[in-house]
């Protein structure tokens, strides 16, 4: 979680800089991508929206060669030419991060699809914003998952924002795992702040979605700290809503309950912090090092 | 009537004043997308209008283009103006279904017109990547039924803009987002309005004829000025509607100088100069002394590392190749 929180403020600070272009970060919402990843197994498969580096991170991505592709340097994950908002890794089993929002509920079935024609008993999980949950592409694709028994851990990451509008203009619920009984399956809403809340109810939902071969619709509910995009001022941003989530940073939240119960010390705290500052620094000196791609690549991969 | 402010003003502002004109001389014309009230829109095209006409002329949407679009012809039915903001307009394709069927043919079918615009930000040059930079204006430019307008400067992005919300058919308003603080003017007196239809000529010369639009214009006319000093003296044409495009003012140039380019900054095939070259091969013919050149980005998406975005769009250096390869014809 560390490791995402540092990556993406980096990448902020980088943006400021003039040293990279501007682009969605995850802060807040660390937990929620820690804890579901951490409920797959390797082999299983995922797709994720534009707010993607913790998933990617948690996935076990290379931060430096995802700062890579978020500066458009050849060693990139798309070798500079996606960019930021875009990365696919197949090596990770991340077939997609779509920046149109709702893309990746539009492919998930297809995905899920390939895994049941190949009789296997991986999973997809599918990473969504609630601006998404809004989008006519959800209820196709959680029918359709749903109709076709396709096993889909459909994951909402709530995060009370959907670029500039807040979450209560677009819907009049606060829950989206609720929409779930309207399809037939499964649905579940857990505090997406709390790692080890999120970790055991993802463990639980991917397990009935291996065992059922159905989708399963698991709501974060998190909050997105810093703006939509870099830059973002946060002007239209409540005060005291802001507040009240910043005093539950899901990263400060679990150091203080492991200081507390005494699995960490504050001295193993400061060590972790210390390794992940010595790995970004690595990462982002490798990105920066890294060549442009060259221009033949601009026509390359139009066609196979 | 609001004054058109005195002094210079960014094409985003002239967006801006034309919606807040319209509003407040029309009242059906009503303002729906995403984040354009409270916040005032991505790129801030529609700051301020929340709190001077309200939210039931404002209307934040959730993310939903396709329902967007369709409300927008659906209320147009029932009397009223909307115009639609696409955040950016490649989401567009997310709508592709209300405007290519419904909003295009509507009129056919039925004989009642759909009055809708549906506008927002296009183009490449900012480093956004393949979702956020494209310029869709072909997929739409040969749907009949459809107009699809792009313009250059402050006063046309006014004017226009302007005439698409009085217009009776659904117009497509495309707005390079790389002109939105650069193209800068003085609006004139009065409404302003620039007829949806017509081009341009933004600068005479007799040698040889420049087809294009959108921000690719001050591209030619820095071009022109360039050739200008080695003596070839360009006509720069901005179409700045796409759909129908205005053959006649083509067409008169081309006579005169009798050699064209066209230049445009989508990608290569079907592109809407390919058009304007079929006109030219149509009409054209006995009057040309050389063959029409494009000038296009390549058939490719427009990629994300910026030296790649550089090598993707055409620039001055494959401009002046290319014009003065056809000038010496
Ligand atoms: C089809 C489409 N419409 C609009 C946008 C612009 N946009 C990017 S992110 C976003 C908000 C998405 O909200 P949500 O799904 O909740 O994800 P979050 O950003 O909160 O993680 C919008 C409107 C887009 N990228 N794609
Ligand atoms: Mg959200």
């Amino acid at each position: 979680m560390q490791l995402i929180r540092s990556f993406e403020e980096r990448s902020a600070a980088s943006f400021a800089e003039g040293r990279s272009p501007g682009t969605c970060t995850c802060v807040g919402q660390e937990a929620s991508a820690v804890g579901v990843v951490a409920a797959l197994r390797e082999d299983d498969l995922i797709l994720t929206n534009h707010r993607s580096a913790g998933h990617l991170l948690a996935r076990g991505a290379d931060p430096g060669r995802l700062m890579a592709e978020v500066m458009g340097r050849a060693t990139g994950y798309c070798g500079g030419k996606s960019g930021t908002l875009h990365v696919s890794a197949k090596e990770l089993g991340v077939i997609l991060t779509s920046t149109i929002v709702g893309g990746e509920l539009s492919l998930a079935p297809g995905v899920a699809l390939s895994v049941s024609m190949k009789g296997g008993d991986e999973i997809v999980t599918c990473f969504f914003g609630d601006g998404a949950a809004c989008e006519g592409i959800f209820h196709e694709a959680l029918n359709l998952a749903a109709v076709w028994k396709l096993p889909v851990l459909f994951v909402c990451e709530n995060n009370e924002w959907q670029a500039f509008v807040h979450r209560r203009e677009t819907m009049l619920t606060d829950d989206i795992a609720s929409r779930a009984s309207a399809y037939g399956i499964e649905g579940r809403t857990v505090d997406g702040n709390d790692v080890e809340a999120v970790l055991a109810a993802a463990t639980e939902a991917a397990a009935k979605v291996r065992a059922t071969r159905m989708p399963f619709l698991l709501e974060t509910k998190t909050y997105r700290l810093r703006g939509h995009f870099e830059p973002d001022d946060q002007g239209y941003v409540d005060k005291a809503e802001l507040a009240s989530w910043k005093a539950r940073d899901p990263i400060a939240a679990l150091r203080a309950s492991l200081l507390e119960s005494g699995a960490l010390t504050a001295g193993g705290a400061a060590a972790i912090e210390r390794r992940v500052a010595e790995r970004l620094d690595a990462a982002f000196t490798f990105a920066a090092d890294s060549p442009w791609p060259s221009l033949d690549e601009l026509t390359t991969h139009v066609y196979a | 009537m609001i004054a058109a402010p005195s002094g210079e003003v960014t094409l985003l502002d002239a967006v801006r004043i034309a919606l807040a004109e319209e509003m407040e001389r029309d009242g059906r014309v009503v303002l729906m997308g995403e984040d354009i009230g409270v916040y005032g829109g991505a790129f801030k095209a529609s700051a301020g209008l929340l709190e001077r006409f309200g939210p039931k002329r404002v209307i934040d949407t959730p993310v939903v283009e396709e329902a967007i679009v369709g409300a927008a012809i659906g209320a147009s039915l029932r009397g009223l103006r909307p115009v639609v903001e696409m955040q950016f307009f490649d989401f567009a394709s997310r709508a592709f279904d209300m405007i290519t069927n419904f909003a295009a043919k509507h009129r056919y079918r039925t004989g009642l017109g759909v009055p809708i615009v549906v506008r927002g930000p296009s183009g490449g040059g900012v480093q956004a990547g393949p979702f956020h930079s494209q310029s869709p204006e072909g997929y739409f430019a040969r749907t009949p039924g459809l107009a699809v307008v792009v313009p250059s400067t402050a006063q046309d992005a006014r004017g226009l803009l302007k005439a698409a919300i009085r217009d009776d058919d659904p117009v497509l308003f495309l707005e390079h987002k790389l002109l939105y603080r650069r193209a800068k003017g003085t609006l004139p007196e009065g409404d302003g309005i620039v007829p949806i239809g017509k081009a341009a000529v933004r600068r005479e010369g007799r040698d040889l004829t420049i087809v294009t639009w959108g921000a690719m214009v001050p591209l030619a006319l820095d071009g022109a000025a360039e050739l200008a000093r080695e003596g070839v003296e360009a006509e720069v044409i901005d179409l700045r509607t796409l759909l129908p495009m205005d053959e006649g003012t083509v067409l008169e140039s081309v006579r005169k100088t009798s050699k064209a380019l066209v230049l445009h900054e989508e990608s290569r095939t079907l592109g809407v100069g390919a058009e304007a070259a079929a006109l030219l091969a149509e009409k054209a013919f006995e009057w040309l002394d050389a063959p029409v050149v494009r000038v296009t980005a390549p058939d490719t998406p427009v990629p994300f590392a910026p030296a790649l975005e550089a090598a993707y769009l055409p620039g001055p250096a494959t401009l002046l190749a290319a014009a003065r390869k056809l000038a010496a014809y």
